[in-house]
């Protein structure tokens, strides 16, 4: 597309009889590097899009006036989001960050029409010269989330909300299960599918039901406080999702993962100013902060704040990966063979679930 | 003291005025919500409204956004006409995207070049197929359309995940909920562009078409008339011998259909491949467009381009004004808002009464 839009403030300033804006602006060392985000849900939601917000917050404080950011918030994952990026690659945007999974055909060819503008597609899988892709190793605050669960599960038998199964949840829901193994080997997760990323009613009614099946915690790969509410009225445990949800739960959450976007946002707005960016796959975890843990809750006990401090540490250290094998699948199947850790690829396409996962398995 | 009572008549020129001023109203009342909120409401009203239509390319997206929404609309208004109500487009609509959508998975190598009609008839099947329930229950068990239509639209959605999750998933897609794109399957599926470098394909076309089509049914053809005699006086219908049961399975067939082959264009159109969602919910933003086009063709086209307009000005409002996504909602809903006061307004006057005796005061 390369038709001529008249500036808008000409528009309305000859309409209005004023002086006329200049016809063109041209872009100087001094102008701000114009940081578009498109969300997929409000920025309100306590989880995945409010993070992202923030991160774009963390952004605007470090850059300062290097920097100016918008946002576009719940556009729908279709049609619709190429409009919404196309929208902001023409109105100057230098770097757009699209941050759900639906988003990424859109993103691939709004940036083919705008080879100058840099994309950067959140949870992803395929890139272009000018389209990155990120994601941060949650699985890694899952296996730090297991351990304290294997340590202070009563019953041994935890409730597991999930959204869609994707590879990103059957990762986390095995990262959780083999570090509860690790310390209690008949601990058993019973997985509820709401098929939706952001439902509070059904999310309550999913942790309710797997609470009367005997779950004593309760985990969660959905953004709402929902079921955080309902382990608080029946004083059991939770971790939070996303964010840290303790206000939700002050009794219940045992720990939250944190999804912490900001360092992610001000490397690649620097690495456009800098004129360095390049189109690659980052995925950063524990060690770099992109993945954080909130403080323990009342319930941890010395012992399992101990055994979880050990476990974020060795992955920190890079001595210890949550998916080490040997690990065998439900139907019997080596998919990592003893001694081996999961390559990324191998993560990236998990379809298979370890043992002790109950539930219908997708 | 004031009180309300029925004009004797509606005047056919308040009828039509009225939506007209309810759009003057409503950007007047925005105007000074903004200047409230201390944003400059020219440049914030020019973003929302003027802005997305100051070029070739935010036309044809217009056309393309109001495609769907007219389609739908242009069926359910016949049907509303008669008194019945289809809550269901929705459903309809993702029922026509897998059937249509599946002919093009697996069937379009052998159709050859007649790929894409046979997805778009099977796309029609498809919503008539959904509709058909509501009206089986409605005609043989006296069910109520508006329960079984609107829960069907759930069903719909959880068929429509189940296939994509599961066996329809792109099986090179890494695990992940999408399809392959149908041109990669056969080069018959794409619908020809009507604006070459945009994105609006001869669906619009095609959608225009059909509204021409409906206007003449309506009001040219007998059946037409039985339609219109049996929503405005159901008595004189049975007396005159028109089927009832007839009229509801015309209308809940064309309306579920109408919506069908909106899902398939929104698959083989601008989203290329099945995808989890496939509409922002058009079937039931149809119900506002069918109402506020007073159930007339030429008024559904304007309020589907209304409707339109008031979701891509949003979205333009949040990149160019920094305004909240929470604009668009507000927006519509003053809309209703005022489009429900004026129309109150044209069919009862408010006076100044005489205290009444023995008269009850609403």
């Amino acid at each position: 597309m390369r038709q001529v839009r008249l500036p808008r403030r000409l528009l309305l300033g000859a309409g209005l009889g004023l002086a006329a804006a200049p016809l063109a602006r041209r872009v100087s060392a001094a102008d701000p590097l114009k940081v578009g985000f498109v969300y997929v849900g409000p920025i309100t939601d306590n989880g995945w899009t409010y993070r992202h917000d923030v991160g774009r917050r963390d952004l605007e404080a470090a850059l300062g006036d290097r920097v100016q950011t918008s946002y576009v918030e719940n556009v729908p994952e279709g049609p619709d989001c190429e409009r919404v990026l196309r929208q902001l690659a023409q109105s100057g945007h230098g770097l757009i960050f699209t941050t759900s999974f639906g988003f990424m055909e859109a993103t691939l060819r709004v940036a083919r029409q705008f080879p100058n503008v840099k994309f950067e597609h959140a949870t992803g899988y395929k890139r272009a010269p000018n389209v990155a892709t990120y994601n941060a190793r949650f699985y890694e605050g899952r296996a730090v989330c297991g351990t304290l669960a294997g340590h202070l599960s009563k019953s041994g038998l935890v409730g597991y909300i999930g959204s869609f199964p994707i590879p990103e949840v059957v990762m986390g829901v095995n990262a959780f299960t083999l570090a509860m193994q690790k310390i209690r080997p008949d601990a058993r997760i019973k997985l509820v599918w709401v098929n939706s990323w952001n439902d509070p009613g059904k999310e309550a009614d999913a942790a309710k039901a797997l609470f009367d099946q005997g779950c004593d915690i309760m985990c969660q790969h959905t953004d709402s406080a929902a079921p955080m509410q309902q382990a608080e009225q029946r004083g059991l445990m939770a971790f939070g999702q996303a964010a840290d949800q303790s206000a939700f739960g002050p009794n219940a959450q045992l720990t939250a993962i944190i999804d912490n976007w900001g360092p992610h946002y001000i490397e690649r707005a620097k690495a456009v100013l800098d004129g360095t960016w390049a189109s690659q796959d980052t995925w950063n975890g524990l060690a770099h902060g992109e993945v954080e843990m909130a403080p323990y809750g009342p319930r941890v006990t010395p012992e399992a704040a101990a055994a979880a401090d050990a476990v974020k540490q060795g992955i920190i250290d890079g001595t210890l990966h949550p998916f080490t094998g040997p690990i065998v699948d439900q139907k019997g199947v080596e998919q990592i063979a003893a001694g081996a850790v999961a390559t990324d690829e191998q993560m990236a396409q998990m379809n298979w679930w370890v043992p002790g996962v109950e539930g219908q398995l997708g | 003291m004031l009180r309300v009572e029925p004009r004797r008549e509606a005047s056919p020129a308040l009828t039509w005025a009225t939506p007209v001023l309810a759009v003057v109203l409503t950007i007047v009342t925005g105007f000074f919500l903004f200047l409230l909120l201390g944003v400059d409401p020219l440049a914030a009203l020019y973003a929302m409204f003027v802005s997305p239509l100051a070029s070739v390319y935010g036309l044809s997206e217009l056309c393309l956004k109001a495609t769907p929404l007219i389609l739908c609309a242009t069926g359910l208004a016949i049907g509303f006409r008669a008194g019945v109500w289809n809550i269901g487009a929705e459903g309809q609509l993702i029922l026509g995207a897998i059937f249509g959508g599946g002919i093009g998975l697996f069937w379009s190598p052998a159709l050859g070049p007649l790929a894409l009609p046979v997805m778009c008839l099977f796309g029609v099947l498809g919503g008539m197929l959904w509709a058909a329930i509501p009206a089986f229950l409605k005609t043989r068990l006296g069910v109520n359309e508006i329960l079984t239509s609107l829960m069907l639209t759930y069903v719909a959605v959880l068929v429509l995940s189940t296939l994509v999750y599961g066996p329809w998933k792109d099986p090179q897609g890494y695990g992940f909920p999408q399809t392959q794109f149908f041109t990669d399957i056969s080069p018959w599926t794409e619908i020809p562009l009507l604006l070459p470098e945009t994105r609006l394909h001869w669906g619009f076309a095609l959608t225009l078409l059909i509204v021409a089509g409906a206007w003449l049914f309506v009001t040219r053809s007998l059946v037409g008339f039985q339609v219109r005699v049996i929503g405005l006086a159901p008595d004189a219908a049975a007396f005159a011998g028109f089927s009832r049961t007839r009229i509801i399975w015309l209308t809940m067939l064309l309306s579920g259909g109408l919506a069908g082959l909106a899902g398939l264009l929104e698959v083989a159109g601008p989203i290329g491949q099945i995808v989890p969602t496939i509409s922002p919910g058009y079937g039931f933003t149809a119900i506002i467009v069918a109402f506020l086009g007073r159930l007339h063709p030429l008024g559904l086209v304007a309020a589907g381009f209304l409707m339109a307009l008031s979701f891509i000005g949003g979205e333009n409002a949040q990149v160019e004004a920094s305004l909240p996504q929470a604009t668009t909602g507000v927006f519509q809903g003053l809309l209703l808002f005022w489009v429900l006061a004026c129309d109150f307004l044209a069919r009862y006057r408010i006076r100044l009464a005489q205290p009444a005796v023995g008269r009850a005061v609403p």
